[in-house]
């Protein structure tokens, strides 16, 4: 085999995988997992035989890459799975206003962007999860209850690196004030059982091992392990309460509800395929894709006529924070910071 | 024989100067600068970030986490040096010299761990040592305990990080470490035996220290690869400058930030290569022509059960056990995963480890061999910078790499558009053409180190004989050196090539569409926390990992005995 043959073999390889297809498509950017969302896109192209091009990546680095890409980007759409960051990519001037009466119609006020940069298309809430063994319901009552020293080397949550801590805290920013949510994180630090370490279903585990008696945790990650395949994750999960904090109170802010994040959408504003790219939107907010979210990821759908699944609904009804989903973004970077400085790792 | 010292430096200067006069010698250090600049530019891009302060974010960093990121890299280093240095070397030179039982199997199986990413090992000691795993429930169920009874050390902290990571890249000692063994005179060792010296100072003061430049090659490669490591650190809840880049990326959103903590890590591994170069520059260790593999002794009695123990254990904690639980878990979970689209992800990630491994092969060689050629301090500087790639963290690389291709596929568009009215799109960016870019970037330093000490090892005079036949350094390189090389250029292969297949960030920010790699598909599982269904990518990952690995051992093991014949002619 000579050097010609080897050339030409490398140069094959690389056309190969630079060929591009010329069929009706759409170019997605998601910060959701490809198992979580595929699904739901395998049917939209059978159903209107567009194309899905799917690539997967933190939502950070997602956004970086649309920038640097420039005029030229071939992103259609971007699919984040925190309303932080739906937030970041509007600042960063990424998406374009859309004018979908069907998406308007569809998702509440509430959940979509008030420029119509972004859409919200599945609900999840942040929550905290005990030992049914080990603790009584009546002794929860809020997040802000969290610090308090009752609870000392009793808590188990993940990394602040970790989007949905950071939302959580940077709503409590929102409803308490940087002063009370700074000493707030620090008694939060101070009940930690263990320092952070692994995901939201690892906080769970633990707590049923005796490490800690709370874990807090998105709704959908216990739904998941209720339903698992794993048979040890069934077990520990059944073990496990489900408490939605702030339902009641004396006051206004100890009342208002649960914190909730989005996972949503935009098109982004150099989409080559923006047609294609509100028809994706469309049918995600569709009751294909809703009723997909609701019932394989365990979410609570953005519609309020789909029914949440069955598992969700032994988690019980509960009041949702109302909170302006843009705060989440806003004052993120303020959260990071307060995490550091409180030790949070 | 020699072991010397740099000799007669004039002649050398002199010798060295007349060679970098030449028009070829021009030519081609030119062609290996401008290589090394268009590979470094990620790692130019990364450091100029430093000249745009972003004061905001770097007051609020030295006043929180610096402090920590920097004394737990610290500790990580020290602790992983230990760790591999203990691990790797004693059974290199217990496997080389000495005969025993199954000596041939633990051969190669000690190169084991290099199969298994990292992060693979972390999660699977997680999974098996946590409080929540078997073998702690195992002992509170027996005997009746709570958590909080009893004592057992937590997997998830420094400590376990480093046994972690040791386990992990102690194969890189252990090989370097018997490439010198092995290549070594046994006439050096023979005289030391017949001069009197027992055993452990033959070890001590022959072996070893003619062994150094290999070995300290293995540990920096070691270290290099523990401060970009992320998967470890990142879910043991260790903040490091890796975890904290991200951290930074993603949570305060300021890339420069981020740039700027890499520039601080890239300047912790260049003052570590600066030693590792001033180490080296000491002792110029020429291998003689006389090879002959030293006759093995047999252990026998206490001596048997300690080798075995300092053989067994690595290949034990370091690969047997990760490696059956992940057996274990992927039985559970195979029919879910295993489908056609799981084909296209071993192909895909064979495909870029071939390329890979190639290229970086081929510019290796072309880097080192004109070092070799034509010295000057500018090759060696090339060199240098080039082994920064291997300490970037693949996100950072990934980013480096973007920047300069979008902004050349959007000059070439720009440029289209305006004399031909045709739009090129992203051309560069979005292929595997960037990916590659982007891993060569990161794992020619392998490349280069390893050939560069396979290099080192053969004497000048060989060349100078070379060319005083009349035979130009092209032919000599072809039929003189690879073939001596062969040893160090399959190293070169083979841990590119498996390095490839692990490689996790990088590939994350840089893949084309509908473009996933086994290393992509495991991460994305275990970050949704089903480890068991991440067995099945982990899994084949190892197996083909595997190969390449059993293959370099024997090859290595039968250059003995080709070298027995060469030089007995």
């Amino acid at each position: 085999m000579n050097l010609k043959t080897v050339v030409s073999f490398v140069l094959g390889f690389f056309w190969l995988f630079m060929g591009s297809v010329f069929a009706a498509e759409v170019n997605v950017y998601s910060a959701r997992g490809e198992d979580l969302i595929k699904p739901a896109l395998d049917q939209f192209t059978r159903d209107t035989g567009i194309t899905v091009n799917l690539i997967t990546e933190n939502a950070s680095a997602l956004i970086r890459r649309i920038e640097s890409e420039g005029v030229n980007s071939p992103a259609d759409v971007l699919l984040t799975v925190d309303a932080g960051r739906l937030y970041r990519a509007k600042e960063a001037d990424i998406f374009q206003s859309i004018d979908s009466e069907i998406l308007k119609s569809r998702i509440p006020v509430a959940y979509r962007d008030i420029d119509d940069k972004w859409f919200g298309l599945s609900l999840r809430s942040r929550v905290i999860m005990y030992d049914k063994s080990r603790v009584d319901a009546s002794e929860l009552s809020s997040y802000e209850d969290l610090a308090n020293p009752k609870w000392r080397n009793e808590i188990c949550i993940r990394s602040s690196s970790n989007i949905y801590n950071q939302s959580l805290l940077a709503s409590l920013i929102a409803h308490v004030g940087a002063g009370a949510a700074e000493e707030w994180t620090q008694g939060l630090v101070a009940n930690f059982a263990r320092s952070p370490q692994g995901g939201d279903r690892d906080q769970i585990r633990a707590a049923i091992a005796g490490q800690c008696k709370l874990a807090v945790s998105n709704t959908y990650y216990l739904a998941g392990m209720l339903i698992s395949d794993v048979e040890a994750d069934v077990e520990v999960a059944k073990q496990v309460g489900v408490f939605f904090p702030n339902q009641a109170g004396n006051n206004e802010s100890e009342r208002r509800g649960a914190h909730m994040n989005v996972s949503g959408a935009g098109v982004v504003k150099t989409a080559p395929n923006k047609a294609e790219a509100i028809q994706l939107l469309e049918f995600l907010t569709g009751d294909f894709a809703q009723k997909f979210y609701s019932e394989v990821n365990n979410e609570y759908s953005v519609r309020s006529d789909i029914p949440v699944s069955d598992v969700l609904r032994g988690f019980g009804d509960f009041k949702a924070d109302s909170l302006n989903l843009d705060t989440l973004g806003r004052n993120n970077e303020s959260a990071v910071r307060m995490a550091d400085r409180a030790g949070w790792r | 024989m020699k072991i010397s010292n740099s000799s007669s430096e004039p002649v050398k200067i002199i010798g060295r100067v007349h060679k970098a006069l030449t028009p070829q010698a021009s030519l081609w250090s030119i062609s290996v600068w401008l290589l090394s600049l268009i590979i470094a530019l990620p790692i130019i891009v990364v450091f100029a970030s430093i000249f745009f302060p972003s004061e905001d974010v770097w007051q609020h960093l030295i006043d929180t986490v610096l402090g920590v990121y920097i004394s737990n890299s610290l500790l990580l280093m020290t602790g992983v040096s230990a760790g591999v240095l203990l691990i790797g070397i004693l059974p290199a030179w217990l496997v080389t010299f000495y005969r025993f039982p199954g000596r041939s199997i633990l051969e190669w199986a000690l190169l084991m761990p290099l199969a298994i990413p990292a992060y693979i090992i972390a999660y699977t000691y997680t999974g098996l040592l946590d409080v929540a795993g078997p073998l702690q429930s195992l002992l509170r169920e027996s005997f009746d305990m709570r958590y909080g009874d009893y004592w057992f050390p937590e997997v998830r902290s420094l400590p376990g990080a480093i046994v972690m990571l040791s386990l992990v890249f102690y194969p890189y000692v252990y090989l370097l470490a018997r490439a010198a063994f092995l290549e070594q005179s046994a006439a050096a060792l023979e005289a030391a035996r017949s001069l009197g010296c027992s055993q452990l100072k033959a070890f001590t003061q022959v072996g070893l220290p003619l062994a150094r430049p290999a070995i300290v090659v293995g540990l920096s490669i070691a270290l290099m690869e523990t401060l970009a490591d992320y998967g470890t650190v990142q879910y043991f809840g260790i903040p490091t400058f890796t975890t904290g880049i991200y951290r930074t990326f993603n949570g305060l959103g300021s890339s420069i930030g981020a740039t700027q903590l890499a520039a601080l890590l890239m300047i912790f591994i260049l003052s570590l290569l600066l030693l590792e170069g001033y180490s080296r520059r000491k002792s110029a260790v020429f291998e003689t022509g006389y090879r002959r593999l030293a006759s093995r002794e047999r252990l026998l009695g206490s001596r048997l059960v300690i080798c075995y123990f300092v053989c067994v254990a690595p290949v034990l904690l370091g690969f047997v056990i990760p490696f059956t639980q992940l057996v274990v878990w992927a039985l559970v979970t195979f029919e879910n995963i295993f489908n056609a689209s799981f084909f296209q992800l071993a192909l895909n990630s064979l495909i870029l480890a071939f390329l890979t491994a190639f290229f970086a092969l081929m510019l290796a060689l072309f880097v080192t061999y004109a070092k070799r050629l034509y010295g000057g301090f500018l090759n060696e500087a090339s060199i240098k910078v080039l082994s920064l790639g291997y300490a970037i963290p693949g996100v950072v690389i990934g980013l480096g790499v973007l920047i300069p291709f979008a902004w050349l596929d959007n000059q070439i568009s720009a440029y289209t558009l305006k004399s031909f009215n045709f739009n090129m799109g992203l051309v560069l960016s979005g292929s595997i053409f960037v990916l590659i870019f982007a891993y060569l970037v990161r794992f020619l330093p392998i490349a280069i180190n390893s050939v560069d000490s396979g290099l080192a090892k053969i004497k000048p005079s060989m060349d100078e004989a070379g060319r005083s036949m009349g035979r130009s350094p092209l032919t000599m390189l072809r039929r003189v050196h690879i073939p001596i090389l062969r040893g160090s250029l399959l190293t070169a292969v083979l841990l590119v090539f498996v390095d490839v297949l692990k490689e996790l960030p990088a590939t994350l920010l840089l893949r084309p569409f509908n473009f996933n790699t086994l290393a992509v598909r495991t991460y994305e599982l275990a970050n949704e926390e089903r480890l068991a269904e991440a067995a099945v990518p982990a899994l084949t990952i190892v197996l083909v990992s595997i190969i390449p690995v059993i293959l370099l051992s024997k090859s290595m093991a039968r250059s003995d005995y080709k070298n027995d014949e060469i030089t007995r002619t």
